[in-house]
């Protein structure tokens, strides 16, 4: 079914207004053009915008899908921009996002962070994240704590906690409790271990749903890993030779290939260390 | 007492005591109402154009929700059972995992039958415990068929007869 331009009464069946609905089409148009280059590098400045079409075939589903940027690209105005260089990806039903290698962290709102408390105020711990600022936890955001009864957190604990507030405006901010005020393994975790710094990649990496590399981990020996999505990891395994072997081998993962890295695994478990 | 019911404040009728005693009906009608007036007092923007325009494109600054990221803290190996436990917990449940989960459902002490044979020994002496004296005489019989009829274990007085 084709449709002259949208000024007349539109046939779609969401029934928006004639100018929504013209928003409608274009962005069923910019979902197409968009898939199209999925799996393309994109550089900073290339530009997807939908302006009003005159002829335009109308899909089947008439309402507006909504379009989830993700990171790497903007929104402005009614245009969509890529904002670093890197691979289109695309996730069902509407997600596009850009995938980049890099190893300095931008807190976004929503992740669960690996920090260093730095300094203890009156009722605010400074935690730093790895971020352009140091992020404040309140006392009161632990499990089970009161005004009377403060968390037992030391300069230089190492905390796992999520970002509540995370914009380029403000302060970000941190809690370790979720909604409904359990910890679920937040918090300040355990002695002993490493800290070693990785990159992002690295990190996706690993905790991706069907991951090569965790599949590889798993094999190896008894150990404990705690992942930030600021690019800090803990290991901690039975011995502290065992610890060292495994922050090494991540951190030596970082820049390998696939089959270089499952060279690097058959040889660890054959006993080299 | 006054023949007409005493007319009550609005003021009055929105205090908590009074209510308790409406139907969910009122109940509803009067928070409509109480919406009504609020919702005429709310300053809004007279423009309808720029909302139609913002839907379309939703910006998500987090790569958790587009990867499907799992958990931060893992464990191998049973290194640390708890952080296992967490692991099951709160990471997203595979298609392939549904099936073997009534195998690794959790194991308990006691049977389910065990347990309701247990309950229902336990329901006859609490109740035994709480019955008055000639009650509990009666209920000693332990009748389970029903064949001899019960009778009136009341005894009424009964006048001497010269």
């Amino acid at each position: 079914m084709i449709l002259r331009s949208g000024r007349g009464r539109c046939g779609c069946s969401s029934g928006f207004r004639d100018i929504s609905c013209q928003a409608t089409r274009s962005s069923v148009r910019m979902f197409s053009v968009l898939k199209e280059r999925v799996g393309e590098i994109l550089l900073p400045g290339d530009e997807f915008c939908c302006g009003p079409q005159d002829t335009l075939p109308l899909t089947d589903s008439g309402k507006s899908e909504r379009l989830v940027a993700g990171p790497g690209l903007r929104r402005s105005g009614d245009r969509l921009l890529v904002s670093r260089s890197g691979v289109l990806r695309h996730k069902e039903p509407n997600k596009f996002w850009i995938e980049s290698q890099q190893r300095r962290y931008v807190p976004a709102k929503g992740e669960t962070v690996i920090g260093v408390v730095t300094a203890k105020s009156s009722d605010v711990f400074k935690v730093d994240i790895g971020g352009s600022e140091a992020a404040s936890l309140s006392y009161l955001a632990f499990e089970g704590a009161t005004k009377r009864n403060r968390p037992n957190v030391q300069v230089g604990d190492l905390l796992l906690a999520q970002l509540v507030v995370a914009n380029k405006d403000m302060e970000p901010e941190l809690v370790c409790i979720d909604g409904s005020g359990r910890a679920n393994g937040m918090g300040v975790f355990g002695t002993g271990g490493l800290l070693i710094k990785v990159s992002l990649g690295l990190v996706r990496r690993l905790l991706a749903p069907r991951s090569d590399l965790r599949a590889d981990l798993e094999q190896l020996f008894p150990c404990e890993l705690v992942v930030g999505m600021n690019g800090r990891v803990w290991v901690r395994a039975g011995a502290v030779q065992q610890t060292l072997v495994l922050a090494n081998l991540l951190q030596s993962c970082d820049a390998m290939t696939a089959p270089q890295r499952q060279q690097l695994f058959r040889r660890l478990q054959q006993g080299a260390f | 007492m006054a023949g007409e019911s005493v007319k009550l404040s609005k003021n009055l009728l929105r205090m908590k005591f009074m209510q308790r005693g409406l139907d969910a009906e009122t109940k509803k009608q009067l928070e409509e109402d109480e919406k009504r007036i609020i919702s005429d007092e709310h300053w809004y923007l007279d423009l309808p154009e720029l909302k139609a325009k913002e839907n379309l494109i939703i910006e998500e600054k987090s790569l958790v929700p587009c990867e499907d990221l799992l958990y931060g803290r893992m464990s191998f190996k049973g290194f640390n059972p708890e952080v296992e436990k967490l692991m099951v917990l709160l990471n997203p449940k595979d298609e392939k995992e549904e099936e073997g989960e009534d195998v690794s459902c959790m194991q308990t002490d006691v049977t389910d039958e065990e347990m309701a044979l247990r309950y229902e020994s336990l329901v006859g002496t609490m109740k035994k415990k709480f019955a008055k004296k000639r009650e509990r005489a009666a209920m000693d019989e332990d009748d389970v068929n029903q064949n001899v009829v019960v009778k009136n274990s009341k005894k009424a007085f009964l006048k001497p007869q010269d």
